[in-house]
């Protein structure tokens, strides 16, 4: 069959139906918007490119002939495993051990009296609390994630290490407790997590279906049974990702940690010595003079690097948490 | 063939199989449970006006009636499910063999255990095949392994499951399909080894195939247990049920036995729902 036997189907039957484009103004708006949106969705992902950029010029090799980056500088293996972190000293260490040690003890503290406490919380106003109370609760925790975090560090500096810290372990135990010291910054950390941990738990306590704990109260159970043994691990995916999330955000914290804890690197896991985190290495040496181009400058670089990387990790381990363990619920 | 004549027929074939079955005298009928005079109210809406009606032990009672009749929630007033759902209140007496179950010192948990509930959707956990069945004897204290085996064997038997899972005990439930997801909660409701069975429209959300196997599984479960069925499906109810009643609006309207109801209603608004006038 011979295309020229086929009348074109798109022959205009009628004068004046046109189904081509033309230009107008509604369209045009419509591109506009278009445009503007992708234009705003586009700046969160750009930024990032350019944060990753500026951490690989200046830490990992630099782009720029007559400059160096840190690691050109310093050897990876150095960074990883020198004990030691003195950049502002005349004898400059660069290890990361120190700082990566300070992290993770007060993140950890702070994870040990958050993550269980804000579960708790999770399950007592999902499972337990009356709606009103519910009510009245949920935008108080809002307040407590609203304070900030530098008043959680001079909360831990003058009230957590004089009056709760000290009297205890120093006065009872006969353990020696610095004014700044990891312990004080970790339980702030704790409190400060709270919030997150509770009102993701929450949302995924609440989001079990009404018909599972139905079939565990049918099943003979109390309200214990039927919240530990049947809600909270169908919520599970959900909950491991609130604590994802929230260790996360005790790792990347800041002012807190940086008034609390103080700023002496140690590798050390005595939670009543002062220690400093990578976060608030990055504040000291900032607040310094610290001139473009020096060695300590482009540390700041290395560290917020690897700092980047590790809350990146922890950020994909909670999505790929949330996908793999995820029950699906009508 | 009439509607009531294919109704009679249901019955008759359900009789005919079961006088092969039945090992005692079909007369010698025992109240279980004895509700008089039960009001129900969700908040201010009252759901069930002044109720009264006997459950008889081993037979299967089958409630019916359009959607919002109170079926379901006179079902689940029988273990106290509704005791969950806040803001509801009753008044009137419910008697489990005698004993109130609303009385102030009855224990709500070991009143669910020996009254069983099964849901219209199937609702597995999100744990092992083996860990929904053990679920109950776990939280009654069983920590026996091989007593816990046994019990889920059994259980699984008598929810005429275990043949189709006895190889993949440890797979998670929610890989079963839709009818064996249902068989498997009866064998969870089982496995606490309950007198009576509340089924809340059990087969509703299931294909006829695996409707045809859960109302076989009922037949075989009335021989040691007393099951009481809401459907909204009144050939099931006719298939399976020694008794039905129907409500309407709250009210329960009338309750005989099933052959009775659907052949000879003695109330109009009950002729009218099952020849199909309404509902």
């Amino acid at each position: 069959m011979s295309l020229a036997n086929v009348a074109s189907p798109l022959t205009p039957t009628k004068a004046g139906l046109r189904l081509q484009k033309q230009f107008s103004w509604a369209r045009a708006r419509e591109a506009g918007v278009r445009a503007m949106l992708l234009g705003c969705a586009s700046l969160s992902l750009l930024t990032t490119l350019a944060i990753v950029y500026m951490f690989l010029t200046e830490a990992v090799y630099s782009v720029t002939p007559d400059t160096t980056a840190f690691l050109q500088d310093v050897s990876l293996w150095d960074f990883l495993t020198d004990t030691e972190w003195s950049p502002q000293f005349a004898d400059k260490h660069f290890g990361i051990l120190p700082l990566l040690c300070g992290t993770f003890v007060i993140a950890g503290i702070g994870s040990l009296i958050g993550l269980p406490i804000g579960l708790a919380a999770a399950i007592y106003l999902s499972e337990y609390a009356k709606p009103k109370f519910r009510r009245m609760m949920k935008p108080v925790l809002e307040v407590l994630a609203g304070i900030p975090s530098v008043v959680y560090g001079y909360f831990a500096l003058v009230f957590v290490t004089p009056y709760v810290l000290r009297p205890i372990f120093q006065s009872m135990l006969g353990i020696d407790v610095d004014i700044f010291n990891a312990m004080s910054a970790g339980v702030v950390l704790g409190v400060m997590i709270i919030p997150t941990v509770c009102s993701l738990s929450e949302d995924a306590l609440r989001a079990v279906p009404r018909g599972l704990r139905e079939a565990g109260y049918a099943l003979g159970s109390t309200k214990y049974d039927v919240s530990l043994k049947v809600v909270v691990p169908a919520a599970f995916s959900g909950i491991v990702a609130s604590f994802l999330l929230a260790i996360s955000r005790a790792i990347g914290e800041t002012m807190a940690v940086c008034i609390a804890a103080g700023q002496m690197p140690r590798l050390s896991l005595n939670p009543f010595r002062s220690m400093e985190t990578m976060t608030a290495y990055m504040v000291s040496a900032s607040l310094g003079d610290t001139p473009a181009g020096t060695i300590e400058y482009k540390s700041l670089y290395a560290v917020g690097f690897t700092l980047f990387l590790i809350t990146l990790g922890m950020n994909i381990l909670a999505n790929w948490v949330m996908n793999r363990f995820r029950e699906v619920y009508e | 063939m009439t509607i009531m004549q294919s109704f009679t027929e249901l019955v008759h074939q359900r009789q005919q199989r079961e006088s092969a079955k039945r090992n005692r005298p079909v007369e010698t009928e025992v109240t279980k449970l004895d509700v008089r005079n039960l009001n129900f109210f969700y908040g201010e809406k009252q759901a069930l006006f002044d109720v009264s009606m006997t459950v008889a032990e081993r037979a299967v009672t089958a409630f019916i009636g359009p959607s919002g009749c109170g079926k379901s929630t006179f079902l689940r007033t029988l273990n106290r499910m509704n005791d969950i759902i806040e803001g509801t209140r009753h008044n009137g007496t419910v008697l489990l063999e005698g004993q109130e179950i609303y009385a102030p010192d009855v224990d709500v948990v070991a009143l669910r255990k020996r009254v069983g509930m099964v849901f219209q959707k199937s609702t597995p956990f999100p744990k092992s095949i083996f860990d929904n069945v053990a679920y109950g004897p776990k939280v009654a204290g069983q920590r026996n392994h091989r007593a816990l085996s046994e019990i889920v064997e059994q259980s699984l038997k008598r929810a005429a499951l275990w043949d189709e899972v006895k190889d993949r005990l440890q797979d998670s439930a929610l890989a079963l399909s839709g009818g064996q997801q249902q068989r498997l909660c009866i064998a969870r409701a089982l496995a606490t080894n309950p007198d009576v069975l509340l089924m809340d429209e059990p087969a509703s959300a299931l294909d006829p195939a695996s409707t045809s196997r859960v109302e076989d599984l009922i037949f075989e479960l009335k021989q040691n247990y007393t099951i009481v069925i809401v459907t909204h499906n009144m050939q099931q109810a006719a298939r399976i049920s020694d008794w039905t009643a129907f409500f309407y609006q709250g009210y329960l309207i009338e309750k005989d036995h099933t052959l009775k109801l659907f052949t000879t209603p003695k109330k109009k608004q009950t002729e009218d729902y099952i020849t199909g006038r309404f509902g």
